[in-house]
């Protein structure tokens, strides 16, 4: 008899007013019991609707029946059939858009916890459970991997277990990508990223850090020189956009992916410690309602700011963020002010010192589908901050579209991929993530690595 | 990790290294730069490229210490390692008929202008070169210049080398002397850039200068080194560092390199706990 209780069991987390404080992971995980309870509530539909929503096919009511009987590891292997990453998607795929929006449990009452589960299984393994690295026969050919994110890192991880010698280029020093340099510790503990990229490496994969493909060595040289017989490209949507509005060279003001990165990546909040430092003053503006404006504002609450605001022009229905992060957002004491939209940043000699924005209303739906943002005419108001972070998106890197220029990309820059092959116009160049298809999620750049990595696979076996 | 093959101190606060970087040598052109990291904890520092060796496989940077990070690096002797070293990032520089040019090196930016010198003149051109330095005791790679330019004028401030003014006076004294320059190139601190583009705006003369902003990744990823040029905003990493010296807004940059002052002074303090504490185990 299936549990039949409306809501999830509760995800065990650290207290508000505790965590806003340290950068300690805010959800703690399910206890083995916690587990099997809400494993409990999946109903097994033979239709299996919530597999449907999951861009890399987890088989998910497998996996949740092993969580029932307490086979942990036999859950984890069925996890692992389908994806490389578990610990990580549990932890950062936007559930509710995904796998928990099928889920026959939501229509009446909160849909299964798949994510918590997902999430438990994985750490699950990671304590008590043993990696069997299987290396396969040797198919003696080489791909490269550009950007050692979620795409390249699924990629090359497919890739290597079908027997291909991988090399990965990642520009940066660490790999990881996003997972390192984007998403806070608090979401996701880089121990658990630094785990997965050593699986990889048991596997054989070889991580050459800095090296900035398109500068130290173009595509066609990988091909051509290097001896690789395709490329995937994952080098991801790494160029800020900022909002063209007056102020924005001021002291004070910085990108999201700035923001972040001296947090995350080089561990501003232990300057100094650490030698990168960071300023942001008492009161902080963050600009955006993305996954990263979230990231951003409770980092600044973490590194001692006082009033944190996220600014975000549409209402909080249209927010893309999860839903868990503006929830814990707002139970940090983030200051939420929806239908605005900064007009000016004011500045005292060269430094931040307030936002001027304006309020709005929803108007028409636009061409996203979501109602457009209408200013409210003399309705601007100013808030008294040090520092404004931008964090309303970012496009991609030219700098291996420049050094490329028989492979096509879009106008605003994506790599045209198929979407069902990730071939691109450049023949045994492939590519994924949000290198093609502009900001997206962890998830879905990682289903395009792994398409990718059996059109890789298709093509070298011709 | 990347060995340091040769280190030379040039003045008492200014070093040269060269550095094992196979990769980085072969595609490296005069106006790009490097990143490096020296240990974990250390910051992302960017360098201009001084000098590369293809042969060698080498990469040579000149850096003066001008706080905790650069100090740090220059506790690292021949035969050490880097941790990170990354490149060759930024545009390179164009040089497209130019005949006759005029190389100008503040401090520092010697180190700087001194490929740009270099490459000008294997190209053909006509290459003066005007260093300038607070005193005698700072020049630096005074040899080198003098074999990378046809006309070489070292300044000082106080005049201890005998040659005493700015290296605008200097440029503006040869101007008026009848040279005409098809272009100058301007490297040294931003108030010394700024002054030689509003010498040259009255001249005509394009001006190149190339911009040292403070960054981070150097692939364009975090944007804090934005610079405004001609009214928009520009990153120095990819779109730059070299830029049309007269469509730079110079006050505006001069702001942004403060921001980071008063973290700057504290970790100085802090470093020194952490050197000498490396020295005591």
């Amino acid at each position: 008899m299936p549990n039949m209780s409306l809501k999830k069991v509760p995800m065990p987390e650290q207290d508000p007013n505790v965590r806003n404080k340290n950068f300690m992971e805010v959800s703690t995980g399910y206890t083995e019991d916690m587990a099997v309870e809400e494993a409990q509530r999946c109903l097994n539909c033979k239709s299996r609707p919530c597999m449907k929503g999951c861009p890399v096919c987890v088989k998910i009511p497998e996996f949740i029946a092993l969580v029932a009987e307490r086979k942990f590891e036999e859950a984890y292997n069925k996890i692992q059939e389908t994806s490389s990453l578990p610990a990580i998607c549990g932890r950062v795929c936007p559930q509710e858009s995904q796998c928990e929006k099928y889920c026959v449990r939501g229509i009446k009452g909160e849909s299964v916890g798949i994510g918590r589960l997902e999430r438990f299984v994985a750490d699950w393994h990671m304590e008590h459970g043993e990696d069997k690295v299987e290396i396969p026969e040797k198919k003696g050919k080489k791909v490269a991997v550009v950007g050692a994110g979620p795409s390249g890192l699924t990629c090359a991880s497919d890739l290597a277990k079908m027997g291909y010698d991988v090399s990965i280029f990642e520009a940066f020093h660490t790999p990881g990508g996003v997972l390192m340099y984007g998403i806070p510790e608090f979401r996701l503990p880089k121990k658990i990223v630094q785990k997965e990229i050593e699986k990889l490496k048991a596997y054989g994969v070889e991580i050459n850090t800095n090296m900035v493909i398109g500068k130290v060595l173009s595509v066609d040289e990988l091909l051509n020189d290097e001896g690789f017989s395709a490329v995937f490209i994952g080098t991801g949507a790494g160029l800020p956009s900022f909002m063209k509005i007056e102020g924005e060279s001021l002291n004070g003001v910085y990108s999201a992916n700035e923001f972040l990165t001296r947090i995350n990546l080089m561990k501003a909040y232990k300057f100094p410690d650490y030698d990168t430092p960071i300023y942001f003053g008492k009161n902080v503006a963050v600009v955006g309602g993305g996954n990263v404006a979230m990231d951003a504002a409770r980092s600044a609450k973490r590194l001692g700011a006082e009033n944190v605001y996220i600014i975000y022009r549409r209402s909080e229905e249209e927010m893309p963020a999860r839903l868990e992060e503006v929830h814990h957002a707002k139970e940090e004491g983030i200051d939420f002010r929806i239908l605005c939209n900064p007009t000016k940043i004011l500045g005292d000699e060269g430094w931040v010192k307030g936002i001027e924005c304006i309020k709005m209303e929803l108007g028409e739906p636009d061409a996203s589908g979501r109602r457009r943002p209408v200013p409210i005419e003399g309705s601007e108001f100013c808030l008294d901050v040090d520092s404004v972070v931008i964090a309303i998106g970012q496009t991609p890197n030219p700098l291996i579209k420049n050094t490329t220029p028989d492979m096509e990309t879009n106008k605003w820059g994506c790599i045209v991929a198929k979407e069902e092959t990730g071939e691109t116009s450049k023949k045994g160049v492939y590519a994924g993530g949000d290198a093609v298809t502009g900001a997206a999620t962890v998830i879905l750049a990682m289903g395009a690595g792994k398409t990718a990595a059996q059109s890789i696979d298709e093509y070298l076996s011709k | 990790m990347f060995k340091i093959v040769r280190k030379e101190v040039l003045n008492p606060s200014v070093s040269l290294i060269e550095v094992e970087a196979p990769y980085i040598a072969k595609k490296a052109e005069p106006g790009q730069f490097i990143i490096l990291r020296v240990d974990e904890k250390g910051e992302r520092i960017p360098f201009t490229i001084a000098d590369f060796d293809r042969e060698k496989g080498t990469v040579t940077v000149i850096f003066q210490k001008v706080g905790a990070s650069t100090e740090y690096l220059d506790t690292l002797g021949e035969g050490d390692f880097i941790l990170d070293f990354v490149g060759p990032l930024g545009v390179a520089s164009h040089f497209e008929n130019v005949k006759s040019v005029a190389v100008i090196g503040g401090g520092l930016g010697t180190a700087i202008a001194y490929p740009q010198a270099k490459k000008l003149k294997s190209l053909g051109a006509e290459v003066d070169m005007i260093n300038g330095f607070r005193n005698k005791d700072l020049i630096i790679i005074e040899d080198l210049c003098k074999a990378a330019c046809t006309n070489l004028y070292t300044m000082t401030d106080d005049g201890s080398n005998g040659n005493q003014g700015f290296v605008t006076a200097k440029l503006e004294e040869l101007i008026e002397g009848g040279k005409k320059y098809d272009m100058v190139i301007a490297i040294g601190p931003l108030v010394m850039m700024k002054a030689v583009c509003e010498l040259t705006k009255k001249y005509d003369i394009k001006t190149i200068v190339s911009m040292n902003p403070v960054m981070i990744d150097g692939t364009g990823m975090c944007g804090g080194c934005r610079v405004t040029v001609g009214g928009e905003t520009k990153f120095a990493c990819v779109d730059g560092p070299d830029f049309d010296g007269h469509q730079v807004d110079f006050d505006q940059a001069i702001l942004r390199s403060k921001m980071f002052k008063s973290q700057e002074e504290s970790a100085r303090k802090n470093h020194r706990c952490r050197m000498e504490g490396m020295n005591n185990a």
